[in-house]
């Protein structure tokens, strides 16, 4: 017992701190790629997720295609939807202020979750997760407690969510830092000038970065999917905490904002056992304090 | 293509290059030839143009307009990577080693455009220094010297037979400057055409078979190797020695 409370319960908080941790973490991993190679702070990202969530809603009920299906097939679409973005808006801002990709990223929340609202009304459509992923599993706790009967029931859908958003993450890192492409990917950012006159076309990598992070998004919103009502709202809610969460970690660190995400994640799990009234503003809390010891972010390179 | 014929008709021939950074316009109507396999150096006070001359050569400076020819191939219109992989690199002054990546990361960056590279192997032995630092984790924690190593190394990994060099020597230490005069010679010996931009006259003027020199964004004089005596004068003037 800590705090009182059962270990089960304790448990379960954390559990669903770190599943939280791993919509952050996607998210805020997705919106650091694209800052890094296109100087674009993407605020549709949340929208993009919401965009992946009726996606996979539509997939099911309108045509019956499986949830494991919309795992490849969402992604995929809001990968297209990103080219298309950035082919037919945000080239044409690479060399202006970051402020100008804001703003047509958050003219284009408006647009999207305006049409979704239009069209789906803003209450929740129920999605059905596949059989495979309802449920709990029962984990035996009489080994730390010394009772017998103390059992966690842990929502298997949420365990699902923690692996392959961690699968998802650490294969990101991967691809970004240890790979040949990657080192491609990391030049550009620094210098794309350089990296062009090796004759490597640096305009088409932006764009399949930009896919890559919208994709990122789309695949976090199946995943949501499974868990809570699919709403045009949905995207907008979590969007904030998620820029909060990528000023802690600091833009740019592809770890970074991994490590932020999961982190954060559990420190709100942890407010929520110790004192729930403040789970709601810690992670803003710990951005004041951030933004005023470390402005880069606990894991930004100073500018 | 026999060898003659292929000496004839200059790899690189820029005519009436102008080239622009916004409103300023630095370039005023350069002209120059590079045949194959000559060293050829851009000599020139500092702002004269000649980092221009070679970006824009490269296809680095998005305002140019003119001639540039390159195997005959007309390239005043084509993105900077189209031309890079016509077989042409360059070597940045500022060296351009990235941070984010390790040494070997850095030297494998450029991608192999064709054959006739030299392998990792030759690479080493050219630089025994990069073979030693292999693999410091971040490219810029060597030394100025072996940076500018690490910068030429990798762009001779890809196959390009022309290199753009962009004041390879400056503030390097005299010791390292002979070892890049040495490099050079021996891309020469390997048949590489070179467009090398100097400051340091002695050190280009050894190396050279022409030199340019550049005032204004003009070529104002053309020196071959066999005139430096007579022009030496002159030389000194145009570049305040």
């Amino acid at each position: 017992m800590i705090f009182d409370l059962p270990l089960s319960y304790l448990g379960l908080q954390l559990l669903i701190g770190l599943q939280n941790g791993a919509f952050y973490a996607l998210l805020s991993l997705g919106l650091a790629v694209i800052f890094g190679m296109l100087n674009v702070i993407n605020f549709a990202h949340g929208a993009q997720y919401m965009m992946g969530a009726f996606l996979t809603w539509m997939l099911l009920d309108w045509v019956g295609v499986s949830y494991w299906w919309s795992l490849l097939l969402v992604p995929l679409a809001l990968g297209a939807f990103g080219i298309l973005i950035e082919r037919a808006l945000l080239r044409w801002l690479y060399d202006l202020d970051h402020l100008y990709g804001l703003l047509l990223t958050f003219g284009l929340v408006l647009i999207i979750e305006g049409v979704f609202v239009e069209s789906f009304g803003a209450s929740g459509l129920p999605y059905n997760k596949p059989d495979l992923l309802a449920g709990a599993q029962r984990i035996p706790l009489g080994a730390l407690t010394g009772n017998e009967k103390d059992v966690m029931m842990m929502p298997v859908y949420r365990l699902w969510i923690i692996g392959v958003s961690l699968a998802i993450c650490l294969a990101t890192w991967f691809g970004i830092e240890k790979t040949r492409l990657g080192s491609y990917l990391r030049a550009a950012t620094e210098n794309p000038m350089l990296v062009r006159a090796f004759g490597i076309n640096v305009p088409v990598m932006i764009m399949l970065t930009y896919a890559f992070g919208t994709a990122l998004a789309g695949f976090t919103g199946v995943l949501a999917a499974g868990l809570q009502a699919v709403t045009p709202h949905m995207g907008a809610n979590l969007i904030i905490v998620v820029f909060a969460v990528v000023v802690i970690g600091g833009m740019g660190s592809i770890m970074g904002s991994v490590l932020t995400g999961f982190a954060l994640g559990l420190v709100e799990a942890f407010v929520r056992i110790a004192y729930p009234e403040a789970s709601n503003i810690v992670i803003f809390v710990i951005m004041i304090v951030v933004l005023l010891v470390r402005p880069a972010g606990l894991f930004g390179r100073e500018a | 293509m026999p060898e003659t014929a292929d000496q004839l008709q200059p790899l690189i021939e820029v005519e009436g290059l102008h080239a622009y950074y916004g409103e300023a316009h630095v370039l005023h109507g350069v002209g120059l030839k590079i045949c194959k396999g000559e060293v050829v150096t851009l000599l020139g006070r500092n702002g004269a143009g000649k980092t221009t001359t070679l970006k824009s050569i490269m296809g680095m400076i998005g305002q140019r307009r003119g001639a540039i020819r390159f195997r005959g191939v007309e390239t005043i219109a084509m993105k900077c990577n189209r031309i890079a992989r016509l077989g042409i690199a360059f070597c940045p002054e500022e060296r351009g080693i990235f941070s984010s990546l390790t040494v070997e990361e850095n030297l494998y960056l450029p991608p192999v455009i064709a054959e006739g590279g030299l392998t990792i192997d030759e690479l080493y032995d050219l630089f025994p220094n990069l073979s030693e630092r292999r693999h410091t984790r971040q490219g810029t924690r060597l030394s100025g010297g072996e940076q500018q190593m690490l910068a030429i190394a990798r762009i001779l990994r890809s196959g390009a037979r022309v290199l753009l060099l962009d004041e390879p020597t400056e503030g390097l230490a005299p010791v390292i400057v002979e070892q890049i005069g040495k490099v050079i010679e021996q891309l020469k010996n390997r048949g590489f055409t070179v467009l090398l931009v100097e400051q340091n006259f002695h050190f280009a003027s050894r190396l050279a078979d022409r030199n340019y020199v550049m005032e204004d964004g003009r070529i104002v004089e053309m020196v071959d190797r066999s005139e430096l005596e007579e022009k030496e004068a002159l030389l000194q003037e145009y570049l305040g020695v």
